[in-house]
């Protein structure tokens, strides 16, 4: 056989035997994959085909009355609210907290604070909702107290203020707390990876601590924070179970953030009425979990276009 | 040889050189100083009817801010910037410790009564007031949880051996792309597609185990493929190559070698992600829905989950509403106790199983 081949042919055109063997693996392997992109676009195909029927369905049979828009544009808001409130809340501790972890704590400490913080992200959502029931609102009625005194004269603060406190800001706080652990784990990856030799120069030049995180680490790690950040944008966009147990929902757009009535949000909507639906409101829910997927697809795909655009000329180069 | 400078003559002029003279607080003022500023934003919330929350927040605001002034006076401004970023980033630490630490009390001190024998010996099935217990839903919870790995573990597993193994170019990309963006679907989406697709082959109001299972199995997948294919990007290249050089077949090698040798952190990986979607509850919310009997067939009807169980003793309580809520409370508690149980089985397998290292 190997007369027939030429000897100027290069080592690399020279095929492995393929068995089968060989051949079912490679192509179980390969199907895997490709099934993954078949589930994902499966997601989105049976999500529209379920809510089809809602989609053209006349607006006076959409519950509420009002028509598709009417019933999820202040699902969408409150969705929003909740989140921008979370992200507000969560970004700069978060932040804080990978320096800490990465520059301030203790050496030996710091690996098992990285874990501490991380345990926040392993405690069930629904537990997160009973936590912030039963702990969170009612400690933070005389917040919404004062600041319906005080600050009464911004929009987001009109009050009157809840008695319960089971109101948006107690949902963005504790969706703040749960989406601490993943802005914190990222940041803390990227803080840590700042280049070592911007950091001694930057020391060696007289630099207190916090001048070298901000001229050597701050920089390095910025679009890592944003990134992180959106992440965690799109966890609290879609997370359910705490805003359905704590919110007092169900109201009309509002921005007011401390009074009893709030818009709902999609997700906790769903699960909230999804029990007991049927005919075109189940067709209506579902076309409210379409508009969400969509909403935090488009804020997923954003937040890893920036993390891979950031891979480009990171580490070593 | 050299020059000893510390012992060099020095100028009797005093001086001030180019470099000011670096004046700098006694070792343990700042300490004392953020102590003292606590104490006196105790004493401040105690003047205006004393409360934990006050006296923490005005304490730490008076601490930060002593310390802050005193090196600004003594030690110049970028000391004192410097001093005030330290308090920060060190009170953000504390800050996320309080709701942890909040929870964690909140569920044991609201969970241990209820956490008896009979919590996990009763279903709920008769029972309208105290006793009962989780016994159906912690089954149900065990296998669907165990019915998604079985769906998710061999798709997830082959995924991630495409992408380290074989995977090239577009589609590879277009996989590890998607598969980034599958981690951020929201769970309840995952049960709508569940429900949408169930709805579909067997028509309307239909609640089964297994839709269950294939909603987790949709939040699953994407953590199995990631953590595989970080772990068998870690096997050394030169165990493929030396199988190959021995005339080993690739799938071989991947099956004998690559795995074998990664099985410690795949094992971690895997349990992780079973950890992750245990305590799911929306996707369940949607597909399984709830009963009060025991169903342990995922292919027949409703099933009770646990975190589906505590949600619904908890925001539906009957007429003994505190049995209810000390249910809910303790099927909260099984559930932590379940999550932090993978987790630290999960670093026991990294621990025992990992690859002998040498000699």
């Amino acid at each position: 056989m190997t007369a027939t081949k030429a000897p100027t042919q290069p080592p690399s055109q020279q095929r492995a035997v393929r068995r089968p063997g060989d051949r079912l693996f490679s192509g179980a392997a390969k199907g895997s994959g490709i099934f993954i992109l078949l589930v994902l676009a499966g997601v989105a195909a049976f999500l529209i085909s379920e809510a089809l029927p809602a989609l053209t369905a006349p607006s006076d049979e959409i519950p509420g009355g009002e028509g598709l828009a009417g019933y999820i544009g202040p699902l969408i808001l409150g969705t929003l609210l909740g989140a921008l409130i979370a992200l507000i809340v969560a970004t700069p501790l978060a932040v804080g907290i990978a320096l800490y972890i990465t520059y301030y704590a203790p050496r030996r400490l710091a690996s098992g604070m990285g874990y501490v913080i991380d345990l926040l992200a392993a405690i069930p959502s629904v537990v997160y909702g009973f936590w912030g029931l039963a702990v969170l609102a009612p400690r933070l009625v005389p917040f919404h107290e004062w600041a319906a005194d005080t600050l009464g004269f911004i929009p987001f603060f009109a009050g009157p203020a809840s008695t319960s406190g089971r109101t948006m800001l107690t949902v963005g706080i504790v969706l703040g707390v749960m989406i601490l652990p993943i802005i914190s784990a990222i940041s803390r990856e990227v803080f840590s990876q700042a280049p070592a030799l911007h950091r001694e120069a930057a020391l060696a030049l007289g630099a207190t601590r916090w001048e070298m995180i901000r001229m050597a680490v701050l920089p390095y790690g910025k679009s890592g924070v944003i990134a992180g950040a959106m992440l965690g944008l799109g966890r609290a966009l879609g997370e359910t179970m705490a805003v359905a147990i704590i919110l007092s929902g169900g109201a009309g757009a509002t921005l007011n953030l401390i009074s009893n009535s709030n818009p709902s949000t999609i997700a906790s909507n769903i699960a909230l009425r999804f029990p007991e639906a049927t005919g075109v409101d189940v067709n209506t829910l579902v076309a409210s979990g379409l508009a969400l997927f969509i909403i935090t697809l488009a804020v997923n795909m954003l937040a890893r276009w920036v993390v891979n655009r950031r891979a480009d000329f990171s580490g070593a180069n | 040889m050299s020059i000893d400078t510390q012992s060099a003559p020095r100028p009797t002029a005093q001086e001030p050189g180019p470099v000011a003279v670096h004046r700098r607080l006694p070792r343990f003022a700042p300490l004392g100083l953020f102590l003292a500023g606590i104490a006196a934003g105790a004493a401040l919330s105690a003047l205006t009817g004393f409360s934990v929350a006050t006296a923490v927040i005005y304490g730490v605001v008076l601490g930060t801010l002593a310390v802050y002034v005193a090196s600004r006076s003594v030690e110049g401004r970028r000391k004192a910037t410097d001093r005030l970023v330290t308090s920060l980033v060190t009170t953000a630490f504390a800050i996320a410790m309080v709701p942890l630490l909040s929870l964690v009390y909140t569920v044991l001190d609201n969970g241990l009564p209820r956490l008896d024998s009979a919590f996990f010996t009763n279903s709920m099935y008769r029972v309208v007031g105290e006793g009962g217990g989780a016994y159906h839903a912690i089954l149900g919870t065990v296998i669907i949880t165990a019915l998604a790995t079985v769906i998710s573990v061999p798709i997830g597993l082959m995924t991630a051996i495409y992408l380290v193994e074989y995977g090239t170019g577009r589609l590879k990309r277009a996989i590890t792309f998607f598969i980034d963006v599958m981690t951020g679907i929201p769970s309840i989406v995952a049960g709508l597609f569940s429900f949408a697709l169930f709805t579909l082959l067997f028509g309307n109001s239909v609640r089964l185990g297994v839709m269950g299972a294939v909603a987790l199995s949709v939040l699953m997948i994407p953590v199995v493929v990631r953590s595989c294919e970080e772990v068998l990007k870690l096997v050394p290249n030169e165990l493929r190559e030396a199988s190959f050089a021995l005339g080993v077949p690739k799938w071989r090698t991947v099956v004998k070698i690559v795995l074998p040798t990664a099985v410690a952190g795949l094992g971690t990986g895997i349990t992780l992600s079973v950890a992750r979607v245990v305590g799911e509850t929306a996707p369940l919310l949607v597909t399984v829905g709830l009963i009060t009997g025991t169903n342990l067939n995922p292919f027949d009807g409703r099933m009770a989950t646990l975190p589906v169980f505590a949600y619904f003793q908890l925001t539906q309580p009957g007429t003994a509403t505190q049995a209810f809520i000390d249910r809910a409370w303790t099927a909260a508690l099984v559930l932590i106790i379940l999550v932090m149980a993978l987790n630290v089985v999960a670093r026991l397998i990294s621990r025992f199983f990992a690859p002998k290292s040498g000699r």
